[in-house]
């Protein structure tokens, strides 16, 4: 009897615990996710922005087009190998199988970079990723919309040059680049380098073991080099500890530049009045709330249906949204040419690829104010090269720049190198792009 | 660097591999021993006389580095201590100890917040919530010792360790859905850096005080377990257990208790930990890493000794802070990790019982 129970109970937890929302004739969206670990506190408000806006489009719209989206949640860990298991044991879910995945992950997304064009699935890396993988001759499956490590480290860059008076001060400069010993932190050395060589500055990356709890060495070191500027490519537990740090060895916070991914309030909350005069780039959005998230809570929330509590309308919950709007806007755009209905990830590809979200689009989904039009080819699978700076008063978040476009002179020249250097290594022939439709 | 940069630590390696050669030497059992020991003595005493040279080249920056790495030294053997507790009394690695400091870290912080929003004063919420998560690692003792030890008595020690092993995904699981994911700030101590010896070195050289406080609180932990298991009935009592679960219950040691007992001391040395970490790095989830910067603390000063623990945390926090400064910058970053378990591997070599623990002779 008690074994019974036992089991009873056993199987009730694991049904509790794990219902995905998924039937069959209903476009299938996997999420990876990371509720756990070390990278939870940026992952749980990315996650929970992903699903509240796949949730509205549900409970408002009955779908995309009236095609229900149906979703699976799958806890990566941001780990790589446990990533690739979520792709593995997802990608054939649903009537037509995945619709795009979005790995939240660079290490994962080189993983399945290798995989998507055998299987036919689109990768969405919104402001992550392989930088060169803008090239969609060579990268076809890889959709890196709205900007890439690369975009990031040349605004980053500009604003440095802005702030010393122009970039003919970079001359004899000192800049040093704090990463995640990781691909993710490894990403904009290139960038850098190149950058390093046309404006005359020295450039320094200071690595920071996984998961970066430790970080004294660095900032000792970095006490000692007095470098003018440092740029943080950091994540999770990292970005905070930086941060903290920092103030501990008294480097002056307004001189440290985050990515995208090191600028939100979980890295910034733990270090408390250390992190006054921190500031990082923005993926074209900041924090705050506006049109789609009064939709958000009329229909998700106050149903009882959403994810989003204290992280509603911070950055990364923001993130998640347009994330999920631009991949639901992918589908819509395939449905144009292959129908209402359940597409396959071949069909959402073509959608990406023809994707344009106009400043009209924008506005009437609720998202005027979070990002600028977006327009994706066979060539560019980016389609934004745009970028502001904000800065941490001690209690939010503060827009201290304009937009910056970034130089794609310098860029496109390394986007053409390397993706060449990656088809030539994996034999891949471009795809004409001339005759793409 | 001058011809005198080279000679002196030269001769200081000169020196230091003889001496270590003739410290190893009457250890050796064969030929291979002794090769690997005239091996490990000669990188030592190169690494060490590396280390010299970057000295005399910058007295004031090496000075700093070795400080801060010393002090951070001592914050892992907070951790490490926990292990040795465990490890010393029952006999079993204790792989939940990682997640043990994340436990007690969310139960104060939370609680902390919870007394301070319903405006109770600081100076009566800390305590009360020190008592509140002092009572979460009772509870967790008692629930590991009736579910998890008690019905694997007698064990062999894997069997122990693998169990642990469970009891961590339990803990961080359980923890994180009672508690909550986030990162929450904990502010118990003073984290403002201080400027040191500027008179000696210009500049000076950098301290957290925060730090300081992480060597002061190991100090006064140190001496009350070597006194707690020195001079008390139970910690004799402990050791006991230690030596043999099966005759210590037959001259009528209730183990059960002790393990009890084990448990929730290891516990209160994890909420120790995890003021001073959770003011380090705030509580999340990450802390439960410090069980894997605390293992080669522990390979290194060796799984039974309190003493070990504190100078195991000194050599990896000094070893790896150095070793990532000035052979990161020849070798390429990033080596702090693996450069713990470089030194654990060389002291497991050499003597496996690690520097300061004892060698077990079992019969076969």
């Amino acid at each position: 009897m008690r074994k019974l129970l036992g089991t009873a109970v056993l199987v009730g937890l694991g049904l509790a615990t794990a219902a995905p929302v998924l039937a069959q004739g209903e476009q299938f969206i996997p999420v990876l996710s990371y509720r756990t670990g070390a990278y939870a506190v940026n992952g749980v408000p990315f996650a929970n922005g992903t699903l509240d806006y796949l949730a509205l489009l549900n409970e408002r719209d009955g779908g995309i087009n009236g095609v229900k989206i149906s979703w699976e949640e799958c806890e990566t860990g941001y780990a790589t190998d446990k990533g690739v298991e979520c792709y593995e044991r997802l990608k054939g879910k649903g009537a037509t199988g995945a619709a795009y995945v979005s790995p939240l992950s660079t290490g994962i997304t080189f993983a399945l970079t290798e995989k998507a064009p055998g299987d036919k699935i689109p990768l969405l890396t919104l402001g992550y990723g392989r930088s060169e993988s803008r090239n969609g001759a060579v990268f076809p499956w890889n959709f890196i919309a709205m900007g890439s490590y690369w975009t990031g480290a040349d605004v980053a860059i500009q604003h440095v040059a802005k702030e010393m008076g122009g970039f003919d001060k970079l001359k004899g400069k000192k800049i040093s680049l704090v990463y995640h010993d990781s691909p993710y932190g490894k990403e904009p050395i290139p960038a850098l380098e190149a950058f390093a060589k046309k404006y005359g500055y020295t450039f320094k990356g200071i690595p920071v073991t996984h998961p970066g709890v430790e970080q004294k060495s660095q900032w000792l070191s970095i006490r000692q080099d007095r470098p003018d500027y440092v740029l943080l490519w950091g994540w999770g537990v990292m970005n905070g500890t930086s941060i903290k740090e920092a103030a501990a060895v008294a480097y002056p916070r307004d001189k440290m530049i985050g990515i995208w991914w090191s600028g939100a309030e979980p890295d910034v909350t733990p270090a408390g009045d250390g992190a006054i005069g921190y500031k990082a780039l923005m993926l074209q959005h900041g924090p705050g709330q506006f049109g789609v998230h009064a939709e958000i809570k009329k229909n998700v929330i106050d149903k009882g249906k959403g994810h989003g509590k204290e992280d509603f309308g911070q950055v990364l919950y923001n993130r998640g949204l347009i994330n999920s709007f631009i991949g639901t806007e992918a589908i819509r755009t395939a449905q144009a040419k292959f129908g209402k209905k359940p597409l396959s990830g071949e069909d959402v590809r073509w959608g990406f690829e023809n994707l344009n979200i106009t400043e009209a689009r924008i506005k009437e989904a609720g998202f005027e104010g979070m990002m600028k039009p977006l327009k994706l080819s066979c060539t560019d699978h980016q389609g934004a090269d745009l970028a502001r700076v904000q800065q941490w008063d001690g209690k939010e978040w503060k827009v201290i720049s304009d937009w910056y476009t970034a130089d794609r002179a310098v860029l496109d020249a390394l986007v053409a190198e390397q993706s060449a250097k990656y088809a030539a290594e994996k034999k891949i022939t471009p795809v004409d792009c001339s005759k793409a439709g | 660097m001058t011809a005198l940069n080279f000679a002196i630590p030269g001769g200081i390696g000169a020196i230091l591999a003889g001496l270590m050669f003739a410290l190893l030497k009457g250890d050796r059992k064969s030929a291979v021993d002794m090769v690997v020991h005239v091996f490990l003595a000669v990188v030592m005493a190169i690494f060490i006389a590396f280390l010299a040279a970057k000295a005399i080249e910058n007295p004031g920056g090496f000075t700093e580095i070795l400080v801060g790495g010393l002090l951070s030294g001592v914050l892992y053997s907070l951790v490490a201590l926990g292990f040795v507790l465990i490890f010393k009394a029952s006999g079993v690695f204790n792989y939940a100890q990682g997640a043990m400091v994340l436990v007690a870290g969310l139960a104060l912080v939370r609680s902390l917040d919870f007394l301070t929003a319903k405006g109770v004063a600081t100076i009566a919420a800390v305590p009360l919530a020190i008592l509140f998560s002092g009572a979460v690692m009772a509870l967790c003792a008692f629930v590991i010792e009736k579910w998890v030890l008690r019905p694997l008595l007698n064990q062999d020690g894997l069997t122990l360790f693998m169990s642990t092993i469970g009891a961590t995904f339990v803990l961080e699981g359980l923890a994180q859905m009672i508690f909550g994911s986030g990162v929450y700030p904990l502010k118990l101590f003073p984290t403002d850096p201080m400027i040191l010896l500027e008179n000696v070195f210009p500049g000076g050289i950098l301290v957290n005080k925060l730090d300081v406080w992480g060597g002061v609180i190991a100090g006064v932990l140190v001496a009350t377990l070597a006194a707690f298991f020195q001079y008390t009935k139970t910690g004799r009592a402990l050791r006991a257990v230690a030596d043999d679960h099966a005759a210590a219950q037959s001259v009528g040691i209730p183990i059960s208790w002790i393990w009890f007992i084990v448990w929730l001391v290891a516990g209160i040395v994890a909420l120790v930990a995890a003021t001073v970490w959770g003011t380090k790095l705030g509580v999340q989830f990450s802390i439960t890493f410090l069980a894997l910067k605390a293992l080669p603390v522990l390979i290194i000063g060796g799984f039974t000794s309190v003493p070990g623990a504190i100078a195991g945390g000194l050599i990896v926090g000094a070893g790896e802070k150095l070793a990532e400064l000035y052979l990161g910058e020849i070798i390429g970053g990033g080596i702090e990790y693996w450069f713990a378990y470089v030194l654990a591997l060389a002291v497991l070599l050499v003597r496996p019982q690690g520097l300061f623990g004892e060698k077990i002779i079992e019969r076969i």
